[in-house]
């Protein structure tokens, strides 16, 4: 009596026979001919033919049979569209029927069946039902929304049934709530401009409420919408978290992980002061630990995300390392994950056991996992500087078992090692030649090669190693074969007078021989330099070179910010951002981390990289808000007492960025390889981005900055300081006053003369006690000032004198986008304290010499600008003349190009381009008789539009 | 959100397909094929696979996979936590989940995956509800169905649907009005070779088997409810008493389900049941070694340790073993190379001890490695981590209940490091 008996095929030809089954008279005979239907559309047989059939069994009275042909309809209806409207009349029909389920079943189904004839036939129906008295109804109803449309979605608007949906997200019940936004996040993210999901604190509010009690996919439907909420402040912040909290403690692991993606989220704008903030990062740990005792499914899922939790905010699990120990029936895939956690979580004090356990794993079974807890322990080393020695032994004991990849393995890290202690671990060289036959994969080979070239004056027979690499020279991977070059041009450098026929003999190899364009630039380099200059030769190639970062391997951390918001999605497992991945992206918006704002917060670790990248880069150069996530107040300030001095850090890190796009853009891709290898380093795959440039480790990371009310105030002031007044350069406006600052009042402005930017301050000392050691430094802004040279105070400032400075700006620093784009959000020391203001600048001040644009060009450029970007503004009460606004407006930089008079007015056509590239086009209309002026702004990047306004208004008007 | 689900057995057969959107081809699976042949084991195929349009999660339990594809940004646990669940209604309705009870009842499966999901979103997965929409299927039922012609659909709306209790269906009368929970605690340990503990934790479960008439509101008290680290709750419970006052206060789903699940760990100690001395040796040059190894009880109360099983993931280059068991009987794999050696119950007077030669692959090197212990037991009558139960009362029903709790301890710990050179 099992259903298997609807499998059995007969001999006459199965299609036949059910087709009379089907058309039998008989109702049980029927059901079972439906069944069989549906049994065999269940493993992929093709049924459509029997279609009409199935329909004429639609009108009963049977529930069962109803559902059945119902499943069949949602299969087949798209390969018959004709025959699909025969049911469309007792769908309507069933919309009215008095039982619920019918009505459900009715309006769900008809959804489903993809076919544009019926949709039509269902607005009617869907309507109604979105507005039934009984719930189950309208949550049914709700989700309708969402498929229909995915088939026509210019339907679902012109029907507004997204603003019944919306209106749903109030509903009395729990359940339908839960639909609705779960239909609405659908929608939403297919259209991702459509602003769906408006959220304010009243529907924040409903959302809570419904979370405690509708079901457990509901709640991770709302969790997910809360995630994409922005509260407004600390404290409503902090409300919704203490309303999630409770969800932590599901049984569900998704509402679990959904619950720690809110918090992560909204933490971000509590202060780490509250007693609130140390209370929730406690609550975390144990949900993510339980986690840990799930299905290996979930298990995996879960290490992802706390793989990225685990760098965002590594207090959370730091005592928490044994659980993550690997068990011997682990999955494969959880085993790794685990491991890349352990190693994230090693520190001083676990680091023993970590090892004792890394040891255990480097003689398991599978060998990818052995590779990796191999590659783990040299991690360790680079890691935990206290446990290298130990690291390096066990190493040498893993060398010691002679099998084969574990023997590469070691090697490839301890080259790490070795870069990261030079002249530390030298002797173990002599045990790693001993392996040298035994290497057979590529990156073995090229990081003991490395290793023979780097230490060549301490191994004797360095030159008989590497000439034994040379005689297979060209079945080598390419990898290799660099490496062999680079090492033996290093041995050659150092014990000239023995290896100068191998010199030869690689460079000849190498250009000759070898159709590697890498290869043979690199060959030719080498030659030329040593022919020309050995001493150089000698400098480049043997160059000290930089020491390689703790953590090789960390995700960067506006990208890192962006995961965070993507907790529990497949972005989180991927970690990449969905626009990465998700097919046709369209539905993809940037999502970022708020910025706290609370009180102080400490600094997050120095990006050395901002991915908005130097001006060179593109004509608009401010960085889409994605890439900005959370560095707001990424000030890399050290703290008061112990911080290096400050003004030299954005110098340095400006000059390292504008390398790093310079370079690449003027060499291309080719040039990848010789960046980092020229030094001599060696390029392997997997470590190729451990090569930091110096500043990541130089530069202070993590300090608090112990203030109290310093951000808080920095946020106040943005609106009212910085009114530009004065001809061109504006008078000195206090910016920071005694009384926020422990008795240092800042006053100052901006200034441009011959081409550069000054920043004139007077520093008041108006406390007891001598002031010194003045530094300063400015956030990332959005046209990358930074001072040029340190804050220089001669003498200590002695109590109520004051000081003159001009502080020199250049343009090369950071950028990130601020709100008003012309705010600049400063940093001061002293020998007393760290004290934070911001301003506004001129927008003048940016303005460069070069700024006029031909006549020609001109037209183009302006016809070529969109019609939209085109702003107008009034600039009022300015009784000067054409002329002798041409004139004033040239003192600052903004050339008049054409003037025409026309119908009695004057038209003047401007042009003035930013310091970061950017050209302004402005067309000024002066009518002799008005007072006002009419100033058209064309710009590419319309956003500056505003600022330039303001600049004339203020160059006018002084 | 879920667009297919495949059902696929471990000879790589598709023998089921639902799809809750369009019909997405069968040949999306030969990513997870291909995936599945690069794993080698079929634990270890990776549960998030992406392919050029789709990506598929899948699931492996009771040696089926589960492969359901989607298309667009999902939280994966999210489908993971559904997939299960399916598995377990499947469970639930058939007794067992497997591809013969599966292909058995083929339509009541399609119709519970029709209802379970709707257009990717889950609809009614609490198994109260499911039960009322779709009876499942019992000898009994399809003969009476046969006669009288009815149905095994339901064709009222679930009471529980919409209530704020939706685990709960309404109407339910017993005669006998019974309440148990089973407390089932897992000890998870490692141990190293000088019998000190790495890394111990407890997981423990409620599960309950509540038989009580009409709207019963039940609270659970515990004697020392602190000892939980962290607890999930089913969703029956209140959160806000459990947070105020440590005590479960819930309306239950009828029938069987898990109350919660908890974790006991490092802040409290846990004392290992049961200990193993061990001699394992492999000689130098003569491709044989020696086993010994005796297994004794700890201190656990005065209670019985049973079903004591204990494998061992021998070296590779063990050929074979002969032992002798003084308790028990034992099995050697000498594909796999497990020892697995099933002791029974523990009598203190006269202890389990299993020891003889071990023969190696002649000419291979002495083994390196040593052997991790697993040792696997039960404990009637006593919850590992001292978890008691205060009392249950009920409100909002007038009858007297019938209730039982019952304690079992599992054990699985993993003795590791047996050589010297270890844990120094």
């Amino acid at each position: 009596m099992t259903d298997s008996k609807y499998f059995t095929t007969t001999k006459k030809g199965e299609i036949f026979e059910l087709k009379a089954e089907l058309n039998s008279d008989k109702k049980e005979k029927k059901k079972e001919a439906v069944k069989k239907v549906i049994a065999s559309m269940t493993v992929g047989k093709d049924v459509s033919a029997l279609f009409p059939d199935v329909v004429n069994c639609m009108q009963t009275d049977n529930l069962e049979l109803k559902k059945l042909v119902y499943l069949y309809l949602m299969n087949y209806a798209k390969s018959q569209p004709d025959m699909a409207i025969m049911a469309v009349n007792t769908f309507v029909k069933d919309c009215e029927d008095p039982n619920p389920l019918i009505r459900a079943l009715a309006v769900r189904t008809m959804g489903c069946i993809r076919v544009d004839k019926i949709t039509e036939y269902l607005c009617e129906p869907l309507r109604k039902c979105l507005k039934d008295e009984d719930p189950y109804v309208r949550k049914t109803a709700a989700v309708c929304v969402a498929k229909l449309h995915d088939i026509n979605a210019q339907l679902v608007e012109d029907q507004g049934f997204l603003d019944t949906l919306k209106d749903l997200i109030s509903d009395s019940n729990p359940m339908v709530v839960a639909n609705a936004v779960a239909a609405l996040s659908e929608i939403a993210e297919s259209h991702p401009s459509s602003n769906l999901l408006d959220l304010n604190p009243q529907s924040i509010n409903k959302l809570l409420t419904a979370l405690n009690e509708c079901t457990e996919w509901g709640q991770i439907f709302i969790l997910d919408c809360l995630a994409n909420y922005m509260p407004k402040d600390d404290r409503e912040a902090q409300s919704i978290c203490e309303r999630v909290t409770p969800r932590l403690s599901h049984a569900n692991s998704a509402v679990v992980l959904s619950a720690v993606k809110v918090l992560m989220k909204f933490m971000e704008m509590l202060s780490k002061d509250l007693d609130y903030y140390g209370t929730l990062l406690k609550k975390l740990a144990p949900p993510l630990v339980t986690l840990l005792s799930a299905e290996p499914e979930l298990q995996y899922v879960a290490l992802r995300n706390i793989n990225l939790i685990v760098q965002k905010r590594p207090e959370i699990l730091k005592h928490e390392m044994k659980v993550f120990f690997v068990k011997y029936n682990d999955p494969i895939y959880v085993k790794l994950e685990k491991l890349d956690i352990m190693i994230r979580l090693a520190s001083q004090a676990n680091i023993a056991q970590v090892l004792a356990e890394l040891k255990e794993y480097a003689t398991e079974v599978d060998v990818d996992f052995v590779r990796k807890a191999v590659r783990a322990i040299g991690r360790c080393a680079i890691k935990v500087e206290q446990s290298a020695e130990r690291c390096v032994s066990t190493l040498l004991d893993l060398i010691q078992t002679k099998v084969n990849y574990v023997v590469q393995e070691a090697i490839v890290v301890i080259k790490d090692i070795f870069r990261k202690y030079p002249n530390k671990y030298e002797s173990v060289i002599a045990t790693l030649c001993e392996n040298l036959d035994s290497l057979d994969e590529p990156e073995a080979r090229a990081a003991m090669i490395w290793i023979v070239g780097e230490y060549a004056e301490r191994i004797d027979n360095a030159d008989e190693l590497l000439e034994s690499f040379l005689e297979g020279f060209h079945d080598e991977s390419t990898q290799v074969q660099l490496q062999l070059l680079t090492a033996i041009v290093k041995l050659f450098l150092k014990k000239p007078t023995e290896t100068q026929e191998l010199v030869q003999q690689v460079l000849s190899l190498a250009t000759q021989d070898s159709d590697n364009p890498d290869l043979r630039d690199r060959g030719y380099i080498y030659w030329r330099l040593l022919s020309t200059d050995p001493v150089a030769a000698k400098e480049v190639v043997l160059a000290e070179k930089p020491l390689i970062s703790e953590e090789t391997d960390l995700i960067e951390p506006t990208l890192l910010d962006e995961l965070i918001c993507y907790i529990g999605t497949l972005a989180s497992v991927y970690h990449k951002p969905p626009s990465a991945f998700v097919e046709g992206s369209r539905g993809v918006t940037h999502k970022s981390l708020l910025p706290r704002t609370g009180s102080n917060e400490s600094v997050e670790s120095p990006d050395t990289a901002p991915s908005g990248g130097p001006a060179a880069d593109q004509p608009s150069v401010i960085p889409t808000q994605g890439d900005l996530l959370g560095d707001l107040l990424n000030l890399d300030l050290g703290p008061p007492v112990s911080g290096p001095p400050m003004a030299t850090a954005p110098v340095q890190m400006g000059a390292v960025d504008l390398l790093g796009g310079g370079l690449d853009i003027l060499m291309g891709d080719e040039s990848e390889g010789l960046r980092s290898d020229v030094g001599g380093s060696p390029a392997m795959g997997g470590t190729g981005g451990s090569f930091t440039p110096a500043p990541n480790t130089a530069a202070p990371t993590n300090v608090g900055a112990p203030l109290g009310t310093g951000l808080g105030d920095l946020f106040d002031l943005t609106g009212g300081v910085g009114t530009l007044s004065g001809s061109y350069v504006a008078p000195k406006t206090v910016w920071l006053p005694a009384m926020k600052a422990k008795g240092l009042e800042i006053s100052g402005t901006f200034s441009r003369q011959v081409g550069s930017i000054s920043m004139d301050l007077v520093l008041t000392n108006k406390a007891l006690q001598v002031m010194s050691d003045f530094a300063i430094q400015f956030n990332r802004n959005s046209f990358g000032l930074a001072p040029a040279a340190p804050l220089q105070v001669h003498a200590p400032l002695a109590p109520n004198q004051s000081v003159e400075i001009s502080l020199p700006l250049n343009t090369v620093g950071s950028v990130m986008k601020m709100d008003p784009l012309n705010n600049l959000q400063v940093a001061v020391k002293n020998n007393i304290d760290v004290f934070y203001f911001s301003t506004l600048y001129p927008l003048h001040i940016l303005f460069v010499e070069d700024g006029k644009m031909e006549r020609q060009m001109f037209l183009a450029t302006w016809k070529d600008i969109p019609n939209e970007n085109e702003t107008q503004f009034q600039i009022k009460d300015c009784s000067l003349n054409a002329d002798a606004v041409s004139s004033k407006l040239q003192g600052s930089n903004i050339f008049t190009v054409a003037k025409r008079n026309v119908e009695g007015q004057d038209m003047l056509y401007q042009s003035l381009k930013l310091t970061n590239g950017i050209w302004v086009l402005a067309e000024l209309r002066i009518q002799p008789s008005n007072p006002n002026l009419t100033l058209s702004l064309k710009c590419r990047a319309p956003e500056v539009s505003q600022y330039i306004y303001q600049a004339y208004e203020t160059i006018l008007k002084n | 959100m879920i667009h297919s689900l495949f059902l696929i057995n471990c000879s790589g057969d598709i023998f089921l397909e639902k799809h809750w959107k369009s019909v997405v081809s069968q040949s999306v699976c030969d990513y997870f094929f291909e995936a599945q042949e690069k794993a080698i084991d079929v634990e270890n195929v990776p549960p998030v696979i992406s392919t050029p349009h789709h990506y598929l999660i899948s699931i492996y339990r009771d040696k089926i996979f589960f492969v359901s594809v989607i298309q667009t940004e999902v939280p994966p646990l999210f489908v993971i936590e559904f997939l299960h669940r399916v598995a377990d209604t499947f469970q639930d309705y058939f007794g067992e989940c497997s591809e013969t009870a599966i292909k058995d009842n083929v339509v009541i499966v399609y119709e519970l995956l029709e209802e379970m999901l709707d257009n990717g979103f889950p609809l009614a997965t609490e198994s109260n509800i499911l039960k009322e929409l779709i009876k499942p299927p019992t000898i009994l039922r399809s003969v009476v169905n046969s006669i009288t012609g009815s149905s095994n659909v339901g064709d009222t709306l679930p009471t529980g649907q919409l209530s704020n209790i939706p685990w709960r269906r309404a109407g339910v009368k017993y005669t006998n009005n019974e309440a148990y929970f089973d407390v089932i605690e897992e000890i998870d340990a490692i141990i190293d070779k000088s019998g000190s503990t790495v890394f111990a934790e407890i997981q423990g479960v409620i599960d309950s088997c509540i038989k009580l008439s009409g709207m019963p509101d039940l609270s659970l008290s515990f004697m020392n409810p602190r000892l939980l680290d962290d607890v999930s709750f089913h969703p029956c419970i209140r959160f806000k008493r459990w947070e105020s006052e440590r005590v479960l206060s819930f309306i239950p789903p009828d029938g069987n389900f898990r109350l919660i699940s908890y974790r006991v760990s490092s802040q409290n100690l846990v004392a290992i049941p049961v200990y193993v001395k061990h001699m394992i040796s492999f000689k130098e040059n003569t491709s044989s070694g020696r086993f010994d190894v005796t297994i004794g009880p700890k201190q656990n109360m005065g209670k019985t340790v049973e079903g004591v099983v204990m494998t061992v993931h021998m070296p590779k280059a063990v050929l074979n073993m002969n032992l002798t068991a003084t308790q028990g009987s034992y099995t050697f794999d000498p594909v796999t190379k497990v020892l697995t050696w099933d002791v029974g119950k523990i009598t203190p007077q006269k202890l389990p001890n299993l020891k003889g030669i071990v023969n190696l692959q002649s000419g291979a090197p002495k083994p390196e490695e040593n052997p991790s212990l697993n040792i696997q037991f039960k404990i009637q009558q006593l919850a590992i981590s001292g978890l008691k139960v205060n009392r249950l009362d009920m409100y909002g029903e007038k009858y007297k209940p019938f209730k039982g709790s019952s304690f079992v301890s599992d054990g699985e710990q993993e003795p590791k490091s047996l050589s010297s050179q270890n844990f120094t």
